[in-house]
């Protein structure tokens, strides 16, 4: 990882250098070392504070929206996860490939700062890789930890391949991973509607609107979105009772049905632990049983399974009638 | 200040018995902004629509709501008077409190309340209704007759003796249709390819009709008056031009053991042929999963013969794109599959055959030359059963429902023709109810039964099997109470008859609604009977309903005098409940173009003022008034609510439910 850390700063300083680029989207060093930033390095002196370690879960694509759209070509870290985000965003023509340089980026992982608290593990300091395992150095000792134990809930069940790359850093290959990314929304639609309802209730009150969720979705990514519009006839329709969390993320889940590439960006950076990410899921399932599979993010054409209509897809009533496929 | 005027009809006692359409009226007087109420026995009627006009004067109303009858039936009616009055006809909501209220309900106290919230519904939405001008678009002067059965020629030839030119697509190598596979016809007796292939030739010869054979309809854009076309012609490898239809090309083929699809698959024809004497176009056509150059690329025997030089194996499909201003559907049928119908032994004995096999197997040109013989083994069948209703009139859920309404006199003329051609052949026929309706059709099946002595048996038939070489029929006998088993050589099955399967992608195309069985809906069942709901497209024959060849050839010319109507107009008005976006708001993600049915969405870079002076350019969606029909799917589709529609946006829809929630 520290290798191939090196080789991005090199990479991005050279592009910078020689004018190839006007910036570089990376990650910079936060105030500890579990919690790298998104960032934007214009001059090579700025690349000094540029990291890419366990803890740059953060994807980045979202922000070529402003950024790509600024004088000169925005070069871009990518993560296999990242490039759907990416390829999503070209597809609904909010930036232009042409003004962008792909550069794909190794990832064996990310991990869960949380999750490594919750092992006892404070004041993390510097994190190594070791196989299936990780050496975790802190201000109080060094720790042996299974690495599965402790990665984010996107990356544990994650197989996803590089779509889209100008260049590439570092090695593709990746343990496969086989663990089943609809076996918690499988689990929701075993239950009774009370008990769905009960789950959510409980969840989605936990919500306090910060809006990260919003923010951080890279298909969240309208000019102005519905629930800021007092036009819209939307915004007070979510806060019209005390339950409005659960008609935001709902109605958030819609907006992004069929275009989220199940990034998992929305889970990660909930400050309350709400699994957002099901929602999502469970509409992905439903896209792939109702239109076949469906990976958003694959291409950056042509039209969705939810935007198209061909002789085959599921009628509404097979849907209602629980006869869907 | 907004002034509503609510007016609520009895339409008799349609509404007027279930609702209390004067409490109605009293209660709805003291909603916000509505000045005038008033209940009259009929609105729709000249009072009523003075009524509504005097109080639009006298009241100065801005905006009217009428509970009535579905906006479908006087929604027009309504918008006129008030234009008539002075008030822009888009002022106008109508509440349905008949369709959706007063007819489907019992209690009067009930149906009263809810009648109250569908007006304080429609009140809601007028109060945001904007005044909106209708625009007008282009006719094009051309029509498309998709199909060309006896309903398709029929309907061609009417439009283009009017003199508008108009195209045919048929599917398959010839018009024809299902009509050039029967024999005789009901109730005259007098041969079919006699009164067709004279309407064949007609359309062929027509110059304001062009035929396109072998050819299905692959897109379909646009709207009434301007449906833009793509039309697949599928490679026949034969060039239409060239071929001079002489068929040494098919007494030269080495490959003849193709099923004969036109003879119903009871003999075989060569892998390049014409379907039949008199196909229209009379050009050959390779069945390319039959011929040996395109299995194993060797042979190329018919190029080799053809003087004409017609023969182009390298024959791509094309696509050729048209305007039309209007299209007529008639599509036709097929008789059902008879695989849910085991008992009557269809797929094990050779002869247990369907009606239409028995109109080849009787037919000069058919299989047998015209003589009735079995096809297990060439004998003359010296007692045949007819079964009729085989997946007609059925509830089990193995066939269809309804009745196909053509058996009962099909099965009376074949018993007869086979009584007359061979009496001393004994014929049984086992109905459920014999249903002749219409003119000499009656006295045609008496005649049956008078004169040529056809054994009519009430009951139906449990199981038909083979018991030495003998079809064993076995059914009831509900006049004697009886169960009985006869003896047969030949059964034939009067199958149901149903939609021809592609009509499905055609009305998807045309955005032509469909019922459960298939067939498209009619505008109105009783009042537009050959008009689709979607404006501009006709219906014509069996893709509408049952029906046979004088009632199909009469809704052909009703098809086209609608069509005609529809092209002697110039210009027509357009609806101005269109979409419109929100450019400050768009995304120009193309959702909405991805969606759109109708094409109706470009996307444009557009240059929008920055703080700063700044201009920043944007790709934003943009909405061509002429071609949307407002249905809206592009509003619903767009994530930042940046597309509307006229007259039904989002705020209006939102004001109603608010309406209909509030207690």
């Amino acid at each position: 990882m520290k290798d191939v850390a090196l080789k991005m700063v090199e990479r991005a300083k050279e592009l910078l250098a020689n004018g190839e680029v006007a910036r570089v989207i990376g990650w910079k060093k936060g105030e500890f070392y579990f919690d790298p930033q998104p960032a934007s390095f214009e001059t090579v002196e700025e690349l000094d504070s540029f990291v890419y370690n366990g803890f740059c879960g953060a994807n980045l694509s979202k922000y070529l929206i402003k950024m790509s759209k600024k004088e000169g070509k925005t070069a871009i870290f990518l993560k296999p996860c990242d490039s759907y985000s990416f390829n999503q965003l070209v597809k609904e023509y909010r930036i232009k490939r042409e003004n962008i340089y792909v550069i794909a980026i190794e990832c064996q992982g990310k991990l869960d700062i949380q999750k490594i608290k919750a092992k006892g593990i404070d004041a993390v300091t510097e994190v190594e890789e070791d196989g299936e395992n990780i050496k975790v150095s802190s201000l109080y000792g060094e720790y042996t930890v299974a690495k599965d134990e402790v990665l984010l809930g996107k990356c544990s069940v994650c197989n996803k391949t590089h779509q889209v790359k100008d260049e590439e850093i570092g090695d593709s290959e990746r343990p496969v991973r086989d663990g089943d990314r609809f076996a918690e929304v499988a689990a929701l639609e075993a239950m009774t509607e009370d008990e769905r309802f009960a789950f959510w209730r409980e969840q989605l009150s936990k919500c306090i609107r910060c809006n990260a969720c919003r923010n951080v979705c890279p298909a969240c990514s309208c000019l102005k979105c519905v629930f800021d519009n007092p036009a819209s006839g939307i915004a007070a329709k979510a806060n019209d009772d005390q339950f409005e969390e659960q008609l935001f993320h709902i109605i958030r889940a819609f907006h992004v049905a069929g275009r989220c590439t199940d990034c998992g960006e929305c889970s990660r950076v909930c400050p309350q632990n709400i699994p957002l990410h099901l929602l999502n899921r469970k509409f992905i399932k439903d896209i792939d049983g109702f239109y076949g599979e469906y990976q958003a993010g694959e291409e950056s054409e042509g039209k969705t399974p939810l935007t198209s209509y061909t002789e085959g897809d599921t009628e509404p009533n097979d849907v209602f009638n629980g006869e869907a496929k | 200040m907004q002034r509503i005027g609510v007016f609520i009809c009895w339409c008799g006692s349609n509404i007027a018995a279930t609702v209390d359409v004067e409490k109605v009226a009293e209660v709805i007087k003291s909603e916000p902004g509505v000045v005038y109420s008033a209940n009259y026995q009929y609105m729709c009627s000249e009072n009523g629509q003075q009524l509504i006009k005097q109080a639009i004067k006298e009241h100065n109303l801005t905006g009217i709501v009428v509970g009535a009858c579905s906006p479908r039936m006087h929604e027009a009616t309504f918008r006129k008077a008030a234009e008539a009055a002075g008030l822009n006809p888009y002022m106008v909501e109508i509440a349905n409190i008949r369709e959706h209220c007063s007819w489907i309900h019992k209690d009067m106290d009930e149906a009263t309340e809810k009648a109250i919230i569908l007006v304080r519904t429609a009140i809601a939405k007028v109060k945001l209704n904007a005044p909106l001008m209708a625009g007008e678009s282009p006719v094009v002067k051309r029509a498309l007759v998709i199909g060309g059965g006896i309903a398709g020629i029929q309907a061609a030839l009417d439009i283009a003796d009017a003199g508008f030119e108009v195209d045919i697509v048929e599917k398959n190598a010839t018009i024809g249709g299902r009509m050039a596979q029967i024999d005789k016809t009901f109730p005259t007796l007098d041969c079919s390819a006699c009164i067709l292939t004279p309407k064949m030739v007609d359309c062929a010869q027509n110059e304001k009709i062009d035929i396109l054979s072998y050819s299905e309809v692959e897109d379909v854009k646009g709207f009434v008056g301007n449906f833009n076309v793509t039309i697949r012609r599928k490679a026949r490898y034969v060039d239409e031009t060239k071929c001079t239809g002489c068929k040494l090309c098919m007494e030269k083929c080495p490959s003849k053991k193709g099923l004969n699809t036109f003879n119903m698959n009871l003999n075989t024809r060569p892998a390049i042929h014409i379907p039949f004497a008199q196909a229209i176009p009379n050009v050959a056509v390779i069945d390319a999963e039959q011929c040996i150059k395109f299995k194993t690329g060797k042979c190329g025997i018919c190029q080799k013969v053809c003087g004409a030089g017609a023969i182009d194996y390298e024959q791509k499909d094309t696509f050729i794109e048209r305007q039309y201003g209007a299209i007529v559907v008639a599509t036709g049928f097929k008789p059902i599959d008879l695989n849910n119908f085991n008992e009557y032994g269809y797929s094990e004995n050779k002869d247990v055959i369907t009606s239409l096999e028995l109109e080849r197997l009787m037919n000069a040109a058919g299989p047998t030359s015209g003589v009735l013989l079995r096809p297990s083994d060439g004998e003359h069948p010296k007692v045949v059963t007819f079964i009729q209703c085989v997946g007609s009139r059925d509830t089990s859920g193995c066939g269809k429902p309804y009745c196909s309404k053509i058996c009962c006199m099909y099965t009376a003329k074949h018993a007869m023709l086979i009584r007359e051609k061979y009496p001393d052949t004994e014929v049984h026929v086992f109905y459920i109810d014999v249903r002749t309706p219409g003119k000499n059709y009656d006295e045609f099946y008496r005649r049956a039964v008078e004169q040529y002595g056809v054994d009519y048996i009430k009951g139906m038939v449990g199981k038909v099997y083979n018991e030495n070489g003998k079809l064993m029929v076995q059914g009831s006998n509900l006049i004697d109470n009886e169960q009985i088993t006869i003896e047969s050589d030949l059964v034939v099955l009067a199958a149901a008859i149903e939609p021809e399967p592609s009509v499905r992608k055609v009305a998807t195309l045309l955005t032509a609604s469909i019922d459960t069985n298939n067939f498209l809906t009619e505008s109105h069942a009783k009042l537009r009977p050959v008009e689709s709901p979607t404006a501009g497209v006709y219906l014509a024959g069996v893709c509408q309903g049952p029906k046979d060849i004088p009632e199909t050839v009469s809704q052909a010319s009703a098809a086209a005098a609608k069509v005609i109507g529809l092209l002697v107009k110039d210009k027509l008005k357009t609806n101005p409940c269109v979409a419109t976006p929100n450019e400050s708001m768009c995304n120009g993600c193309s959702q909405c173009a991805n969606v759109c049915a109708y094409g109706a969405i470009t996307y444009v870079d557009k240059e929008f003022p920055l703080p700063g002076r700044k201009i920043e350019v944007r790709r934003v969606a943009s909405v061509n008034p002429a071609v949307c029909q407002g249905c809206g799917a592009c509003t619903v589709t767009c994530p930042s609510g940046a597309m509307d529609l006229k007259g039904f946006s989002s705020k209006q829809l939102m004001s109603e439910v608010e309406a209909i929630c509030k207690k």
